[in-house]
């Protein structure tokens, strides 16, 4: 049914190749090779490919190719110093820059019609939301050891509020992983289904007679509109998911510096 | 009440919630226009903050329109 605008989000509408069979007690169903498997992979191959092809002449004086790599390159790179200090850009900057270049690249991917967008699923983004999360943990506590909890003790505080806002910190701690997730998630979702609907508005009105010809631009209008916006959302989310990354790890990096 | 009514009902209460983004986007751009033009020098050092403010507001609307095409489309 293409009018269903649920449709675009299935994972297997053009390749489901069958892999391997996995036990019927675990109830995921088989091991496919499928929509999801093939756009995540060019995603990857194509932002590797691009700065290997780009990078390739390294030279002093870049080419066009090369100016548009040293540009997204200087771009996350200002943001990560700018976020998590000169430490953050040593230890994190090739994690941030490649999370943003693969979110990046899947959402462009997803903007051609007919493309299945690995995004638009909250698995994919909740996987790198709680990797980010670990991350923070993991290296809050190995380099800070117990003065990593400082985090949830904001200085400052007088001391018969203190115990409510150490409870508020500790809760907006651990729902970050969920609206960090969520927040990439729902962008791509809400922005392809709107696609979908104001799109369905156009043959709807067109097959209501000579003035639905002529209304039906109306909606056509708005969903080349809409497809800008969401070619913006599409950069800007990624954008905000690598910038939020760095707050995050800047925590972990210097807990009770906020 | 008719479950398929009841549904489209609460599709439409659900995005009601998006006017409360559409607000608080107002109000970021207009504070940040604000700023700018008493300060122009300083506005494109902000314009990170501003994209942060933007998207982070904007999401709690998204969040709510999700919930009125989920339940327009998938119940």
């Amino acid at each position: 049914m293409s009018n269903d605008p649920i449709h675009q989000f299935h994972t297997n509408n053009t390749v489901d190749a069958q892999v391997a069979e996995l036990p019927a007690a675990w109830g995921v169903g088989n091991l496919a090779f499928n929509d999801a498997a093939l756009f995540m992979l060019a995603g990857t191959a194509l932002t590797a490919g691009f700065f290997y092809w780009a990078m390739k002449p390294a030279a002093l004086v870049p080419g066009r190719a090369q100016v548009v790599a040293e540009t997204g390159y200087n771009f996350i790179h200002g943001m990560v110093r700018d976020a998590a200090g000169d430490e953050g850009v040593k230890r994190f900057f090739p994690f941030v820059f490649t999370l943003f270049l693969w979110i990046f690249a899947a959402n462009m991917l997803g903007m051609f019609p007919y493309f299945f967008t690995p995004t638009s699923h909250i698995i994919v983004t909740a996987t790198m939301a709680l990797m980010v999360f670990l991350t923070v943990i993991v290296v809050g506590l190995a380099k800070n050891g117990l003065k990593f909890f400082k985090l949830f003790v904001p200085s400052g505080v007088p001391i018969y509020i203190l115990p409510f806002v150490v409870f508020i910190e500790i809760i907006s701690f651990f729902s970050r992983p969920l609206s960090h997730a969520v927040r990439l998630w729902a962008n791509v979702l809400a922005g392809h289904l709107v696609l979908k609907v104001f799109a369905g508005f156009v043959p709807m009105m067109a097959a209501a007679g000579f003035v639905g010809l002529f209304g039906s631009l109306l909606p056509l209008t708005m969903t080349v509109a809409l497809y800008a916006l969401e070619f913006l959302v599409a950069f800007l989310q990624a954008y905000v998911f690598a910038l939020l990354t760095c707050i995050y790890l800047n925590d972990a990096l210097h807990p009770g510096h906020h | 009440m008719d479950a398929e009514a009841a549904k489209l009902i609460g599709a439409g209460i659900a995005a009601i919630g998006m006017g409360g983004a559409g607000i608080g986007v107002g109000i970021i751009f207009g504070n940040f226009l604000q700023g700018a033009l008493r300060n122009p020098s300083e506005a494109p050092k902000q314009f990170g903050n501003l994209i942060f403010g933007f998207a982070v507001t904007e999401a709690l609307g998204i969040f709510s329109l999700l919930i009125a095409l989920l339940l327009l489309f998938v119940f």
